[in-house]
């Protein structure tokens, strides 16, 4: 292969300083997950156990609402709730009975702990149990935290995952587990790759549904494709499963990686790997090229949000020619992020957790042509003449692997590309 | 415990901050955890602000739970007054700083700030969004209104507009606009448009306007108990309300200018030809309580249609709406359970819902035209152009909304005539609405939120009755705006007379049964 990836920076961001802050947040909490889990896995029920405020949040972060009868809930806790702990359990059985006498198409329920259910410590890891045993084998009951006490956005999804991992069976059998919900065209692609290479059978966590899930044991090696999955990575060694570290596939550059890393494990050839990689590394080059124009030279400023950050700013640094100035992220995991900081080029302050109004006055000191933040800041450092891409639309469009490489670059070129054609006619 | 799919209202906590993103000058220092800054997008996103809402929360996590929490609250207060030096600081919990019971309002006190600080009790558990946008702007009232001197000219105090409201913005320049034209001046706009000071010196005014009793009653009661101040009943949107509106402000004023009527236009729109086409709709109506018994009138009187459902979601506004349902002849259905009002919709197959966004969804799902009247709304009920509820020119804007979703005129008789139309036909949708582009995209529908679709068969067995092919064949050359009403009362005909199976004469007895 006539490798055209640039080679690791003489010094990454492995080992920069990393400014750590704690203050107010500007971030979701980790029920925000649901939004995306809910639709990845079809026979799934999210049942947050919360206040209004959950509901609301739910039904706000979305964006859109769905028409149909969501598969996802909040039981509101009451003034009558509070008072009493065993009430609560029984007013939690009843209404997961209801919902599973209507939606006789479930066949997972998700107990979602919230803040308010956490600060009352209702115990929803028995209420799980006793739920399992009442609605077995029919439907599993499992139970994880989304709580903003607990979890940042994205964890919601890594908690939901982590939950999994303990009741899947034991296998002894060599396998590859892929973990990270991914939009099921990417995740096809994905399969249809490794299969190319003679990989295979693929299995992935979540599985569409629970007949599709398999079994984990001692020879499973698995491969995360988000970079925000750290209990779920630590669940999976717990049960003897072993990690292939890579950078996370985003961009070409990261997808080779990545693929790279599985294809070593699996003692794919070089010629086999190269053969299959080379024709959508083309199109995923040429794809980037295209919104790399506008992206070149430009300076951008990452927001913590999905931990999605390094990654991205990795592929806006080397394959869109972009300069990050600092790249936050609610939290950085050596042993997840540290394949990106190796090859993100020194220079960006990496920080880690946040005080938004100190870091609005970095943001605004440093002025940069792009900044990555959440949807409560977007608007108003637009309305200061900063570009913004929101945070949360790459965590719901398909940006993972080769064919998605250029869509993920588009999405960052457009804000400038809007700037330019609403000034230009100025 | 209740389980809730979709709510019409937020928390309390959301309806303080509706509250204080619509004035300047004022901070909210909430205690709430990370997840609660979310609230931050309804206002910058949903209603497009240019500035971050006027919030600061502690961002408590678990860890900070074991230690002290309330110190952490004292921290936030001090650098929110230190960075922001606003003339006013309301402090209060939501739902899970509510349960750790630290008392914001106890340990700002002992601050020493050098400005008013505002405690204010929501309780999270039991009330919603717009008890806590009206309890907010009460405290603030109550905290910094002084009796003054009432001004030389006759004014007033518009009260009730809040930041996210639907419409405010426009309501509030169309009513001061008119009440100018009475020669009355506004001597303060709140909370939307005021500052703490503009607050302190409510008390000049000789009464209020009450633009929005959800958000602004208790103030304007308040103010008529300590500083004398009248309020207005009316709601003054339609052309009719409008007239009232202004009657009773002479009343109150003794104000006699005569008001320009040349841009009222709705009360001829509703009289020409083309509206025919209206006369005798099924609407049904949900919202808000004052929006809907706004609707409700303009609806019968002044567009013609048959109102054949209303109710609210606030259950504040119970009582007044089932009086009003019943002088409509109906029974109000009084619900924040979205589930229960898309049922009566379905039940009642009305022409068209007039709403609120969670409407707009069943109408949807339910192929039922629908116009918004009340929130909560979404994006697009923001929009760029003038576009009030209220006052003559608001009844103009809803002539124009209503209609839109309809069929109408010409080509509903069309719809009739050439119901098997290869491009033509009932399934495209009216003809100005687009939907005759292609549905989905691929990118879309692989989307991780693409939306669910529930295909239904157009007769669903009942078990009472039977459609024959060949009448079930009929009911679907139905125009789809109409087809589910036929489908009601034809079955209703058939087990009214006894009949297990519908024919074509069925339906057409049916129809004859029910002309008008």
């Amino acid at each position: 292969m006539t490798d055209l990836t640039p080679p690791p920076p003489a010094l990454g961001c492995r080992t920069s300083p990393i400014l750590k802050q704690r203050g107010q947040r500007e971030v979701f909490c980790g029920l925000t997950g649901i939004i995306w889990l809910h639709r990845k896995i079809q026979d799934a029920f999210f049942l947050v156990v919360g206040s209004r405020t959950c509901a609301h949040l739910l039904q706000s972060a979305a964006g859109v609402m769905i028409f149909a009868e969501p598969r996802f809930g909040t039981a509101i806790l009451e003034e009558s709730d509070l008072a009493g702990l065993n009430d609560a359990h029984k007013e939690l059985d009843r209404e997961v009975a209801r919902l599973l006498s209507r939606r006789p198409d479930i066949r997972q329920l998700f107990l979602v702990g919230s803040c308010p259910s956490e600060v009352i410590k209702l115990d929803l890891s028995r209420a799980a149990e006793r739920l399992t045993k009442e609605f077995a084998p029919k439907v599993r009951v499992l139970e994880y935290s989304g709580s903003g006490i607990e979890t940042t956005f994205t964890q919601g999804e890594d908690a939901c995952l982590a939950s999994m991992v303990p009741v899947l069976p034991e296998t002894d059998k060599r396998e590859l587990l892929v973990v990270g919900a991914l939009p099921d065209v990417v995740e096809d692609q994905m399969i249809g790759l490794l299969a190319a290479m003679g990989i295979g059978p693929v299995r992935v966590l979540p599985a569409r549904n629970i007949d599709d899930e398999v079994g984990i044991g001692e020879n499973t090696v698995y491969a995360l494709t988000q970079p925000f999955l750290s209990d779920t990575h630590a669940a999976l060694e717990r049960r003897g499963a072993k990690h292939i570290q890579a950078p996370f596939p985003l961009g070409e550059e990261g997808t080779t990686a990545w693929l790279a890393a599985v294809a070593e494990e699996f003692g794919v050839d070089r010629a086999l790997f190269d053969e299959v990689t080379a024709a959508p590394r083309r199109r995923a080059r040429q794809a980037v090229a295209a919104a790399a124009e506008t992206l070149k030279n430009k300076s951008v400023f990452f927001f913590p949000d999905s931990q999605l950050e390094i990654p991205l700013a990795r592929f806006l640094a080397r394959e869109c020619g972009m300069t990050p100035l600092e790249v936050g992220s609610p939290y950085i995991h050596d042993a997840l992020h540290g394949p990106d900081l190796d090859l993100l080029p020194e220079g960006p302050q990496i920080s880690e957790g946040q005080d938004v109004d100190l870091q609005l006055d970095r943001c605004r000191e440093a002025r940069p042509d792009l900044t990555v933040c959440g949807l409560g800041l977007a608007n108003p450092l637009e309305a200061e003449g900063l570009s913004t891409k929101w945070a949360i639309e790459l965590v719901f469009t398909p940006v993972h692997f080769y064919e998605q490489a250029g869509d993920l670059a588009a999405l960052f070129a457009r804000p400038l590309r809007r700037k330019d054609i609403l000034e230009a006619a100025e | 415990m209740k389980l809730t799919v979709w709510t019409y209202e937020g928390p309390p906590h959301v309806g303080a901050m509706r509250v204080a993103t619509g004035m300047k000058g004022l901070h909210y220092v909430l205690h709430a955890p990370q997840g609660d800054t979310y609230a931050d997008l309804l206002f910058t996103m949903i209603e497009r602000r240019d500035h971050r809402p006027p919030v600061t929360y502690t961002t408590f996590q678990a860890r900070d739970l074991s230690r002290d929490t309330g110190s952490l609250f004292k921290q936030a207060c001090q650098e929110a007054y230190d960075r922001f030096k606003p003339e006013a600081i309301i402090v209060g919990a939501s739902c899970t700083a509510e349960l750790i019971q630290d008392d914001p309002a106890g340990l700002a006190e002992t601050m020493g700030l050098p400005v008013p600080v505002i405690p204010l009790e929501l309780p999270s558990y039991q009330r919603k969004e717009n008890f806590g946008a009206d309890e907010t702007f009460l405290q603030i009232v109550r905290h910094l209104a002084k009796p003054m001197e009432k001004t030389a000219r006759i004014s007033c105090n518009i009260l009730g507009p809040t930041a996210l409201g639907f419409r405010h913005r426009d309501d509030v320049q169309e009513i001061t606009n008119l009440l100018y034209e009475m020669g009355i001046e506004v001597n303060v706009t709140g909370p939307m448009g005021s500052t703490p000071a503009d607050i302190a010196k409510m008390g000049q005014a000789q009464f209020n306007v009450l633009l929005y009793p959800e958000t602004g009653e208790s103030a304007a009661r308040y103010c008529e108990k300590t500083f004398g101040q009248p309020y207005t009943k009316v709601v003054p949107i339609g052309v009719g309300a409008t007239n009232d509106f202004i009657a009773e402000i002479r009343a109150l004023t003794g104000s006699t200018a005569a008001i320009d009527m040349q841009n009222s236009r709705q009360t001829w729109w509703s009289r020409s030809v083309d509206s025919t086409y209206l006369t005798g709709k099924r609407v049904f109506i949900f919202g808000d309580g004052t929006h809907v018994a706004a609707a409700a009138r303009f609806a019968r009187d002044e567009m013609g249609f048959e109102v054949a459902g209303m109710g609210c979601y606030n259950r504040e506004f119970a009582r007044p709406i089932r009086t009003l349902a019943k002088e409509y002849g109906l029974e109000a259905l009084i619900t924040d359970d979205y589930l229960e009002v898309e049922a009566a919709i379905e039940a009642l197959q009305p022409e068209m819902i007039l709403g609120t966004q969670m409407e707009r969804h069943i109408g949807k799902r339910l192929g039922i035209p629908c116009a918004v009247i009340s929130a909560p709304v979404h994006v697009q009920d923001f929009p760029a152009r003038y576009s009030p509820q209220m006052g003559f020119e608001g009844a103009n804007v809803l002539f124009d909304t209503w209609v839109h979703p309809l069929v109408m005129g010409l080509e509903e008789h069309l719809l009739h005539m050439f119901r098997e139309d290869f491009e033509f036909n009932d399934a495209a949708g009216p003809s100005h609405h687009g939907g005759h582009a292609p549905v989905a995209t691929g990118a879309e529908a692989q989307a991780p939120r693409s939306l669910e679709s529930k295909m239904k068969p157009e007769v669903q067995p009942s078990g009472e009755v039977v459609w024959l092919p060949l009448a079930e064949k009929e009911l679907k050359k139905i125009p789809f705006f109409v087809r589910g009403k036929a489908r009601r009362n034809t079955e209703a005909f058939a087990v009214e007379k006894g009949l297990a199976e519908i024919s074509v004469d069925t339906l057409y007895d049916a129809k004859a049964h029910y002309a008008r």
